[in-house]
């Protein structure tokens, strides 16, 4: 049974390991090995006997084959309608045909199933919206990358991905000191401005404990400095944990369900020590599908929720904004037309499309719709873990038109992005079309426009 | 043979149908599971309840859902084709008469008129629907044999029985050939994706409870089907 010494069906679980596939440029010998990786039938087979039960198999018998599926899927609109991005045919011919075939396949199955599952879906889950029956195909296609997964087809970056949450419990080499030094610095800087800010780390019994994406504390720290300035003039008792602090998850992109479980447990076991009375998660959709929406399921949660009440960061603005604790100057409005980016992880699949208008009407003077929007909202084009997956970055590219065109039609040139992989493709569109707009999150926004009481009111 | 037909087999093709469908509904419900599905089911049931319902019942309302309104030409396809395949073998009043003859059973029946105009739909809108699968490349490439098979399984009924109520040939070889392909509906129903008739519910209230339990129904007014 040939296995790679860079592809192969383990999971990462040493730094050497993730070290060779660092050094692995582009994953040139990491694909290469991947033509010659046999597929584990027998297992393959197993894994599914075990795990596609009565839901997953009736959506794969009763799928009518009416093709209604076809114009939901942004993929199948921007490649000219190609009837082969038809999500009924890229679920039936992909885990269709595995299931069918008892899960004996070869090779070249597998790495076509590969290509399907991460560069024709993004896990969007709009379809299951346009199924008569409800099928789910975001659903299955994160269940395919699963199988595929464990048996070593995996994109190269996810491989590294995944890794990254088994070794450091975040998405990239973020350890929790570096998290903590991060936080000192940010808070070091911001006091300079903001006497008597604070970033508490590790406070017990706080009103809210705030959990991020590693990004922010390895590329974006003034994103943490932004949330510690807004809950510091919304008068806040919150607190950052120093493990448990990152809620992103490659693995939930890789299927590596394992590193899933591992990587949420983290965040609920800093629930558990320091007892907040809610969570607050940063600006970013998926990693809030995979903390709050998927990750109990994850950890065997039989309430299917997180420890504590845990909510997206657009919820605590609405919120703040309702309450009074943040008060925006209507002066400072944004006065240009705005559109909003609906990010599929949190609108669609965490019902918070109203929460995210109650911040506009307090935010924006013109806000314009994208058409469609809300729960009915089309992805950014880089969801589903497609932003980072070099190999399929032509048709990454490509599937970025359909939100051009959407943000175009509004006439804006400003665009609300609340959610990482939103503001990353969004970023892109423009930097690959060069049309002229600019995106932003809310914490930047906010801290223009907010009104800071008499008594933090910086020292002149 | 018409005999048999409408004795013994008559009674078999119900029986498979029934007890058939039933043990579909019994295996997918068994079949559920928290935790690979990663929906509580039995856990705030309330909401489980209510995005089942929403769910169902906007996708049973004729535009009731934004697909419905935005493929007006296949809802009208759909609908039509659907309203006669229910309501006609419900009730005919040429079924009824069966009922009330051999139980004594008094069953609801519909005007003649408004049965052949349903038959006459169900074959003109089955007809659409073949169209639009060789018409449409989107639909040509899901399509399989088989599709089609099921199509034929379902109208089968419906055009021997039109040629039997209209005299049109010989009544008794139609009528024969009504009851036959009747009866051949009847056993394919549990062993084809004909089981819609009970998973089409069932399928609906599962997606329907997820959005309804785990995905937003808690947080909003329920998802925008």
């Amino acid at each position: 049974m040939p296995e790679g010494t860079l592809c192969n069906k383990q999971p990462v679980t040493t730094q050497e390991q993730l070290d060779a596939l660092l050094k692995d440029k582009g994953g040139e010998l990491y694909y290469k090995e991947m033509e010659s990786l046999d597929v584990d039938t027998e297992k393959l087979w197993a894994s599914i006997q075990k795990t596609c039960k009565s839901r997953t198999k009736t959506w794969l018998d009763i799928c009518a084959h009416c093709g209604l599926c076809a114009d939901s899927c942004f993929l199948y609109d921007v490649n000219d309608k190609d009837p082969k991005q038809v999500p009924a045919y890229k679920i039936q011919s992909t885990l269709g045909e595995i299931v069918k075939r008892k899960g004996k396949v070869d090779n070249e199955f597998m790495r076509m199933c590969m290509e399907t599952a991460w560069s024709k879906c993004t896990c969007c889950n709009r379809c299951a919206m346009y199924c008569p029956y409800g099928i789910d195909m975001g659903v299955m296609f994160g269940y395919l990358r699963g199988l595929l997964y464990s048996q070593g087809f995996v994109p190269w970056e996810l491989k590294i991905g995944s890794g990254m949450h088994r070794l450091y419990r975040a998405q990239m080499d973020v350890t929790s000191e570096d998290f903590v030094d991060t936080c000192e610095w940010m808070a070091e800087e911001a006091e300079e401005e903001w006497p008597g800010l604070t970033i508490p780390v590790d406070k017990e019994n706080a009103d809210i404990i705030y959990c991020i994406n590693a990004r922010e504390a390895k590329h974006y720290p003034e994103d943490i400095s932004e949330a510690a300035t807004l809950f510091h003039i919304a008068g806040e008792n919150w607190t950052v944990p120093s493990n448990g602090w990152e809620m992103t998850s490659l693995s939930m992109f890789a299927g590596d369900w394992e590193a899933c479980r591992m990587q949420v447990e983290e965040v609920y076991a800093a629930m558990d020590r320091l007892k907040p009375k809610r969570m607050v998660a940063t600006e970013c959709g998926h990693a809030f599908r995979a903390t709050v929406t998927e990750g109990p399921y994850w950890a065997g949660l039989e309430s299917g929720k997180p420890p504590v009440e845990s909510i997206h960061y657009v919820e605590w603005v609405a919120e703040a904004l309702r309450t009074g604790k943040l008060k925006i100057d209507p002066a400072k409005k944004i006065k240009e037309p705005v559109t909003y980016q609906d990010s599929c992880n949190y609108i669609r699949n965490a019902g918070l499309r109203d929460c995210a208008r109650e911040i506009l009407s307090y935010i924006a003077e013109d806000f314009r719709e994208m058409a469609p929007n809300g729960d009915h909202n089309y992805c950014c084009g880089g969801g589903g873990g497609f932003n980072g997956i070099g190999r399929y970055r032509k048709q990454r590219n490509k599937a970025l038109e359909k939100k051009r065109d959407q943000i175009l039609a509004t006439g804006c040139k400003l665009v609300i992005a609340p959610c990482h992989n939103c503001w990353d493709a969004i970023r892109d569109l423009e930097e690959e079309f060069d049309v002229g707009i600019r995106w932003t999150f809310l914490k930047p926004l906010l801290l223009d426009m907010v009104i800071v009481p008499e008594h933090l009111k910086p020292e002149e | 043979m018409y005999e048999f037909l409408t004795g013994p087999m008559l009674w078999v093709s119900f029986a498979v149908c029934f007890i058939g469908l039933a043990a579909k509904v019994v295996w997918y419900i068994r079949g559920l599971d928290w935790r690979l599905d990663r929906v509580t089911y039995t856990k705030n049931v309330k909401y489980g309840v209510r995005g089942a319902l929403r769910s169902i019942g906007f996708w049973l309302l004729p535009f009731g859902t934004r697909n419905w309104r935005v493929k007006p030409m296949y809802t009208i396809l759909f609908f039509g084709f659907h309203a006669g395949l229910v309501f006609v073998p419900l009730f005919l009043t040429g079924h009824a008469v069966i009922l009330k003859e051999r139980f004594g059973i008094d069953w609801l029946t519909m005007p003649q008129g408004v049965a052949d105009f349903l038959t006459v739909l169900v074959l003109i809108t089955g007809l659409g629907i073949i169209i639009r699968r060789i018409a449409l490349p989107e639909v040509r490439i899901v399509t399989t044999a088989y599709d089609y098979l099921l199509l034929a399984i379902s109208m089968a009924p419906f055009v021997t029985g039109f040629m039997a109520v209209q005299h049109i040939g010989d009544y008794q070889f139609w009528l024969t050939a009504h009851i036959l392909t009747g009866e051949i509906l009847l056993l394919a129903i549990p062993f084809t994706k004909l089981s819609h008739i009970v998973m089409f519910f069932l399928s609906r209230a599962q997606i329907g409870m997820d959005f309804g339990i785990k995905r937003g129904g808690m947080k909003s007014k329920g998802l925008a089907w």
